[in-house]
């Protein structure tokens, strides 16, 4: 049965890249960025999962139909989180009348 | 009787076959659980910039060093699984069961650190929604809300690792029983795919929770 | 049994049926055929508590205040009939009984990619339906099947969270079907079976299984959330503490939306198979429908918004979603013109599965027509709600997936039990089904549209005729359902046997005996020609 085998070496310069990059975002935690704080701390994930997902999970020798089932599932998180995210954050696009209360309370006189 | 790694399973015409059909049924499942979490991490992204202070105050609340600990504890352990995997490929019996023991140990490790370290104290200090919550300070109805998604996510999460411990047990069973070799070893190679998925998730959660609570 | 009906055809020959007897032998299958038949009888079990629910729900209606039921115990009954129709009845009804059935054989295979996987799936189906049971018995649920909170989370004090669990296991047995259909189509095709010469209900399925795939787990979550919202009354879809009702129907509808796709797809992929069928001719644009059925899967997900037009989304969410959900219509559109276009010039012939055929693309027709009503706007803000919306999805459902539902079972029941039933008596089921389908649901269109709210248990007594006349519907609608069950249960030991290929048609199933043997075919068969190669050969008829 065909399966690639990954060389023990670098297997450990990954692991070796994951708990440095674990340690750039914990010290980054405390050092004041103001909103890229958050930009920052994602990227970092984003690299260390990249990571594993490439050489712990094999993608890279892996073929073209499981980095499709991959990259699917990432699109369609995106979906998710965008489009409910969008609608959060768009509701007061459109502000209320400043004087509702006082208009429900004529209007149910 | 049979297993998926004794002999090649009827429905197959070869083990190739089988193979790749049991790697994209993985991928597939774990694509599931992609959208599983995403549910949870857009609760939370939407909760959080709501209500910002709070969420940010109950992220300082929690203890980085054990945080940090627990990430570097489950990528050892994703590194020990890794390294199982090959030794299973190159039919390593002895390698392969030191490897997944020690994934096991770090495993168990994080469960321990999380339920008896972390969750533990935040139950002491009353910050444990729907059970111990007494906290009484300025915005406490959405520190509770940080709080329930801290326990509901590293919940769901240690459940993962859970069921990971307990497939990983197995695995050091059958590979005792000398169930694996480099023509059968898909199933310690699913159950890498699935130990290493939970990895990622924590390597979301820690940030998210730990990390972007203004700790400066 | 002393008639002429002797078999000794079926009985010397081993096949599925008689491969093996005995309780065990079924409860821990791993054959996919025998699987589908567990499958058949839960989920027929299941349409009729729901649809029992439904005629007690009709009954109700007949008088304005109310003929029959307290209002709470008539909203038990619409969440009930919601709940077991959507999750125990609709979604699996195709996928889990003729898709089981019949993919691997379409393509040639021995059985799934994972048999045993698919005996788990039915299992948790069963304990998601004895959780759904457990919360009827013990006094329903009142929520809707949609759980809206802060209702569920808060005020109602019915069992929603039996019953949201039983949905949530059911759920993961979606998802393993989902799953096992996605692996087999992709890794276990016969030689020389590419992608476009699939049979069209193979795209389909696998177009829903990727629906159930990605959206049933956030479905899960969101029944989690209200569970434990419930519990701990934490807040986080509680407006009086700052949570957000609306995040509950983001999560709920990011499924359900897709989930009516669900419903809809196989019963689509039904139609094909049968169109060509009964025209004895090739399928007009197979690639527009493949590509079709991807396109609606795809698309079917970017528009579960236009569930909350008036629930308090954002304006600029709302034109988007609209937008969209104008966008997955054209798909649907373009099957039906290729359906139509397929009987141009065949050689049509009206058996009961083609007659079921024909009352989908009408009916589906009409009821996807109104759900670009809906889709408007400014339209929903006056029928969201009413029994317009009501009229709309039972049309699709009703009107469309379940009558393609009716019509595959006809058209593979030889197949699946070697015995043909009786058309006469088929014909005219489909044809009361078919009239009193009309009778029932039409009028509700009209109801909403002059305002008539949905899930109500008395309304304003203008509406009485037209509600009557719904009634009426339902009670045709009932015998028409009832007929079927009479006579397939009598054709299985009674009916004629049913060679290979009795309907003279295209594609792998028909090249086995009827009843098929456990391992499908004798040897894995080697494919050469396109999917409906009518007319290029001598078809094979029994």
């Amino acid at each position: 049965m065909s399966g690639h085998v990954v060389p023990k070496k670098l297997y450990i310069l990954v692991f070796a890249a994951l708990i440095v990059l674990t340690g750039l975002t914990t010290g980054v935690a405390f050092i004041n960025l103001g909103k890229w704080n958050t930009v920052v701390a994602l990227a970092i994930a984003v690299c260390k999962a990249t990571l594993v997902v490439l050489f712990f999970m094999h993608l890279r020798w892996s073929s073209n139909q499981l980095r499709m089932v991959v990259a699917a599932s990432l699109l369609w998180l995106a979906i998710l989180i965008v489009l409910t995210v969008s609608d959060v954050f768009t509701r007061n696009w459109t502000p209320v009348p400043s004087n509702w209360e006082a208009q429900i309370q004529q209007d149910v006189r | 009787m049979h297993s998926s790694t004794a002999a090649l399973a009827e429905q197959f015409d070869d083990l190739e076959q089988q193979h790749e059909a049991s790697s994209l049924g993985m991928w597939v499942f774990l694509a599931t659980e992609v959208m599983f979490f995403g549910g949870l991490f857009t609760a939370y992204i939407i909760f959080r910039n709501l209500y910002l202070p709070a969420f940010e105050a109950g992220s300082r609340l929690l203890d980085v060093r054990i945080g940090a600990f627990n990430t570097a504890v489950l990528l050892c352990s994703s590194l020990t699984m890794a390294l199982a995997v090959r030794a299973a490929q190159l039919g390593k019996k002895g390698a392969l069961i030191t490897f997944l023991l020690l994934t096991l140990l770090l495993g168990l490790t994080f469960i321990g650190v999380k339920f008896a370290l972390e969750w533990r104290h935040d139950y002491l200090e009353g910050l444990a929604p729907g059970v111990n919550w007494t906290f009484n300070g300025p915005d406490s109805r959405h520190l509770e809300l940080f709080f329930c998604f801290y326990f509901f996510m590293t919940g769901v999460h240690a459940l993962h690792m859970v069921i990971g411990v307990g497939v990983l047990t197995v695995l050091i069973i059958m590979a005792w029983r000398g169930e694996f070799s480099p023509q059968r070893y898909n199933t310690v190679e699913m159950s890498g795919l699935y130990w290493h998925f939970v990895d990622i998730i924590w390597i979301f959660l820690f940030p998210l929770l730990y990390l972007i609570g203004g700790r400066y | 049994m002393g008639t002429a009906v002797v078999e000794p055809a079926i009985e010397s020959r081993v096949h599925y049926l008689n491969a093996s007897y005995g309780i065990k032998s079924w409860l821990l299958t791993t054959d996919h055929k025998r699987i589908a038949l567990l499958y058949l009888a839960s989920i027929t079990f299941f349409f009729f508590i729901g649809g029992s629910a439904a005629v007690l729900m009709r009954l109700n209606l007949i008088e304005p205040q109310g003929a029959l039921l307290e209002p709470a115990t008539y909203n038990k009954l619409f969440s009930m009939h919601g709940i077991i129709m959507v999750f125990l009845f609709m979604i699996p009804s195709i996928p889990a009984v003729l898709g089981n059935f019949l993919v691997p054989m379409m393509i040639g295979a021995r059985d799934l990619a994972f048999p045993r996987l698919n005996l788990l799936s039915w299992y948790v189906f069963m304990v998601g339906g004895c959780f759904t049971l457990y919360a009827v018995i013990a006094g329903g649920v009142d929520t809707g099947w949609t759980f809206y909170t802060p209702l569920s989370t808060t005020y109602s004090n019915t069992n929603v969270i039996s019953a949201a669990l039983g949905v949530f296991i059911a759920g993961f047995s979606s998802i393993l079907t989902g799953l096992n259909f996605i692996v087999t189509i992709h890794k276990m095709r016969a030689p020389g079976l590419t992608w476009f010469r699939l049979p069209l209900f193979i795209w389909a399925i696998y177009a829903t299984s990727v629906i159930q795939i990605l959206g049933t787990p956030v479905l899960a979550i969101s029944i989690i959330l209200v569970a434990l919202e419930r519990l701990i009354h934490v807040g986080v879809f509680d407006p009086a503490v700052g949570g957000d009702p609306i995040l509950f129907q983001h999560l709920f509808w990011f499924y359900s939306h897709p989930a009516v796709y669900i419903m809809i797809l196989p019963s689509m992929g039904v139609i094909s198979e049968l169109v060509t069928a009964f025209s004895k001719k090739r399928i007009f644009g197979y690639k527009f429908i493949a590509f079709s059925s991807v396109a609606i899967a795809a698309i079917s997900f970017l528009v579960w918004g236009h569930h909350m037009f008036v629930a308090g989304q954002s304006v600029y969410a709302g034109i988007v979603f609209s937008a969209l959900s104008f966008a997955v219509a054209i798909p649907s559109a373009i099957k039906v013109f290729n359906w139509t276009a397929t009987l141009y010039k065949g050689s049509v012939s009206y058996q009961a599965p083609m007659l079921y055929a024909i009352g989908f693309i009408g009916l589906f027709t009409m009821g996807g027509l109104t759900g670009l009503f809906l889709a408007t706007l400014a339209v929903d803000v006056h029928v969201h709600a009413t029994y317009f919306v009501v009229g709309h999805f039972h049309y699709i459902m009703v009107g469309g997936a379940v009558m393609g539902y009716l019509g595959g079972i006809h058209y593979w029941w030889p197949k699946i039990t070697g015995r043909l039933y009786p058309d006469g008596w088929a014909r005219l089921a489909a044809a009361i089904i078919f009239i009193g389908f009309n009778l029932t649901f039409f009028p509700q269109y009209m109801l909403g549209y002059l305002g008539m709210p949905r899930r109500y248990a008395i309304y304003a007594p203008e509406f009485q005729v037209l509600n009557v006349m719904s009634s009426a519907g339902a009670s045709v609608l009932g015998v028409g359902y009832l007929i079927p069950l009479v006579y397939l249960v009598w054709s299985m030991r009674y009916g004629p046997v049913a060679g290979p290929n009795p309907w003279g048609a295209k594609g792998l199933e028909w090249q086995t005996p009827s009843p098929p043997p456990t391992e499908n075919f004798e040897e894995t068969p080697i494919v050469t020609e396109e999917a409906y190669a009518y007319g290029t050969e001598e078809t094979q008829v029994a």
